[in-house]
């Protein structure tokens, strides 16, 4: 599979909602006319100077935005080759970067009338985000979470329980997030006229990849203009951990098209990419069709989709945003992996040489930082994406280090 | 001539509605499941839908769910499905066969291959949940070509704009999914399906059959009144699982799945037929 090398990175998808092979819209009848009317609504929306205006100003006043660009002096150091930037979505209101994407969403949502919102979780940062926003404009939230997350999570339920959203736990199949979601489809086919799907990430039927990056690629705007302000130049390489794929995609794309910038999606290898646990789409999965895209997907020879392991339940999915499968294909975004292991103990690193305790999520990026940063020179610029804070995670790394230490 | 279209040609002359069957290919087990299929005609299905079980089926309901879990624990995958449907022609060349299911499994065992197999194994017709018409290019033009029967799901959001859509690629029969919903969940209104029909047939000469919340004998009788086909599945599924010892098929499985069948043909044949008098043409 080689496809053509487009003249840019940056002009997809096309009008069917394809990036290359990927993408599309594999949804059921039911939902058809309902994609569609969401595509109308959000071109308008994002032609129309109100929508962005109103939308900037709650990412300034309500997000806390812009994010901090952050020199991670001591991580650099202890590296001893690029000079590490961290791009610190974890300030952001309800503490990652899903917030920026929610944000669009609903403000999109009250244009169109819809009066209910439904959501998936995997780690929960999502549905926070999303119980937040609807408790801030006055709106009912359903948030599906797979019943073991709900389990693993326990303080983002605590969250959305108190902001007023309702938690239904998704015992169905394998009981995380792919199964949150099929039942938020579930829902939105049951409840057509008044609810609005917001997706967590850059995945489902046409306009959500577009959709979601749009939202999201505020990340990469502002740390293009800060980066520019405090070295006078691009960065040289880009780096974040993907499930779905959206703070990746939103880091990655203002820069798509800037070939000195090397750019890194670190997905999760679980307990290693020959385990048969583990997470990582691109580098274990094959192109098929779920949840309304064409992506990589882990499953077996006869299409059955399989279940995903991670430590993180925020990149615990067996695909990946359909963009990111179609960069993979030109080469333009290299896909790595960090396992539990690593991103745990990157986890402890980063914590105790930065005070920043990251996310089980962005651990992952950080664990392969730790791997490319030695390795470059030291006017190397190289940007992480530290998506989401950990104090969510504190639980599930304690655990994993009480197993370690078991003989 | 597909099978399909030859039942509802003869049903037609009938003057009655026909009864679409669904189960799961492989729920319990692969024998159980060729024996209840075989079953079905005999306890008057007019045409079969065999579902292939797929592990996200994003829009069924628990019970369908439930059976295609069953399915792939025991085993099932699209060889065995296809095998199960050849073994069913060896004794019956006239009943109707449908697969349905979801795209992901036919995608990866690749389309012109699976095409030259369900063709060569005696399905008429298939019904893939997750392929809208704009995404015809993927299966569905390739099934025509191929003279099979690509059945399209009509539903209460398909309005009068997008409806000739939906059925320019369409052939053998119409789908009309009687909710907005999971397969087996609220049980639709009789007149209000009855009226959705009327408005589909305007735009086709199709037949047109009903789904989706149809669940009892009399409940089946209302819809036929008003439709050239009811289809029953979820209702189905549950009385196979209810007859289940401890998951396991027993010698009532067969029977009790044919028992409600029959019951399900005499409420269909039982309905005085308005719906399916002459067709309009297209316009």
């Amino acid at each position: 599979m080689s496809p053509q090398r487009p003249n840019s990175f940056r002009t997809g998808p096309d009008e069917r909602g394809h990036f290359g092979i990927y993408g599309g819209r594999f949804v059921a009848e039911t939902l058809m006319p309902l994609i569609l009317e969401l595509e109308r609504a959000y071109a308008r929306a994002k032609s129309d100077p109100s929508f962005q205006a109103e939308m900037n100003g709650y990412l300034e006043t309500y997000v806390g935005r812009p994010s901090p660009l952050y020199f991670a002096e001591r991580l650099s150091e202890y590296c001893g080759g690029a000079k590490i930037y961290f791009k610190r979505e974890e300030l952001n209101h309800t503490g990652a970067h899903k917030v920026n994407n929610v944000l669009g969403q609903i403000l999109l949502a009250r244009r169109m009338g819809k009066t209910r919102v439904i959501a998936e979780t995997g780690a929960g940062m999502h549905g926070v985000a999303t119980a937040t926003l609807c408790a801030k404009f006055g709106l009912p939230c359903v948030v599906y979470m797979g019943a073991i997350d709900v389990e693993r999570q326990r303080p983002n339920v605590l969250r959305m329980r108190m902001l007023g959203a309702e938690v239904r736990a998704v015992n169905s199949g394998s009981k995380t997030l792919k199964d949150a979601m099929n039942e938020a489809l579930r829902d939105w086919v049951t409840n057509v006229a008044d609810t609005f799907y917001c997706i967590g990430t850059v995945a489902g039927p046409h306009p959500y990849p577009a959709m979601v990056r749009d939202f999201q690629a505020i990340i990469g705007r502002e740390t293009r203009a800060q980066l520019e302000r405090l070295e006078g130049r691009l960065p040289d390489s880009l780096i974040a951990c993907i499930g779905g794929g959206s703070n990746a995609m939103g880091l990655f794309h203002p820069f798509l098209d800037e070939p000195s910038v090397e750019i890194y999606g670190v997905e999760a290898a679980g307990h290693g990419l020959h385990s048969g646990k583990h997470a990582a789409s691109i580098a274990g999965g094959r192109p098929g069709v779920l949840h309304g895209n064409r992506t990589y997907l882990l499953m077996n020879g006869d299409g059955q989709i399989e279940e995903a392991h991670s430590i993180s339940a925020g990149l615990d999915y067996p695909g990946i945003g359909p963009e990111h499968a179609w960069l993979h294909d030109l080469g333009r975004v290299r896909f790595l992996s960090a396992t539990d292991e690593e991103a745990v103990a990157a986890f402890q690193l980063c914590s105790r040489l930065e005070g920043i305790i990251p996310a089980l999520e962005p651990a992952h990026a950080l664990a392969k930082v730790l791997d490319l940063a030695p390795k470059k020179p030291r006017d190397h610029l190289m940007v992480v994406n530290l998506s989401g804070r950990g104090d969510k995670d504190l639980d599930t790394v304690e655990r994993f280090l009480e197993g370690n230490r078991r003989p | 001539m597909t099978r399909i279209e030859e039942r509802f040609a003869a049903l037609r002359r009938e003057g009655r509605a026909a009864l679409v069957t669904f189960t799961m290919a492989g729920d319990p087990d692969a024998e159980t499941s060729l024996a209840i299929m075989r079953a079905l005609p005999h306890a008057g299905a007019d045409i079969i839908e065999l579902g292939m079980p797929f592990t996200d089926p994003m829009a069924d309901g628990p019970a369908i769910q439930a059976a295609g879990q069953r399915a792939l624990a025991a085993g099932q995958d699209m060889r065995r499905t296809l095998g199960m449907v050849r073994s069913f022609r060896e004794a019956d060349d006239v009943t109707p066969v449908v697969l349905m299911g979801y795209y992901n499994p036919i995608y990866v065992y690749g389309v012109e291959r699976f095409l030259r197999d369900v063709k060569s194994a005696g399905v008429d017709g298939l019904i893939v949940v997750d392929l809208p018409p704009e995404e015809d290019d993927e299966l569905c033009l390739p099934t025509l070509a191929a003279g099979l029967n690509f059945i399209r799901l009509a539903t209460p959001t398909t309005d009068e704009a997008r409806l000739p859509a939906v059925l320019r690629n369409t052939s053998g029969f119409v789908y009309y999914v009687s909710i907005t919903g999971t397969t087996g969940a609220a049980s639709p209104d009789t007149a209000k399906v009855a009226a959705a029909v009327a408005r589909i047939k305007r735009h086709t000469a199709l037949p047109v059959a009903v789904g989706f919340g149809v669940k009892t004998a009399e409940h089946a009788r209302a819809i036929a009144a008003g439709a050239d086909g009811v289809v029953v599945g979820s209702a189905i599924v549950e009385a196979l699982r209810a007859s289940l010892e401890q998951g396991r098929s027993g010698p009532a499985v067969v029977e009790v799945v044919s028992n409600l069948v029959s019951e399900l043909a005499r409420g269909v044949r039982a309905a005085r037929h308005t719906g399916a008098v002459e067709p309009a043409r297209p316009s």
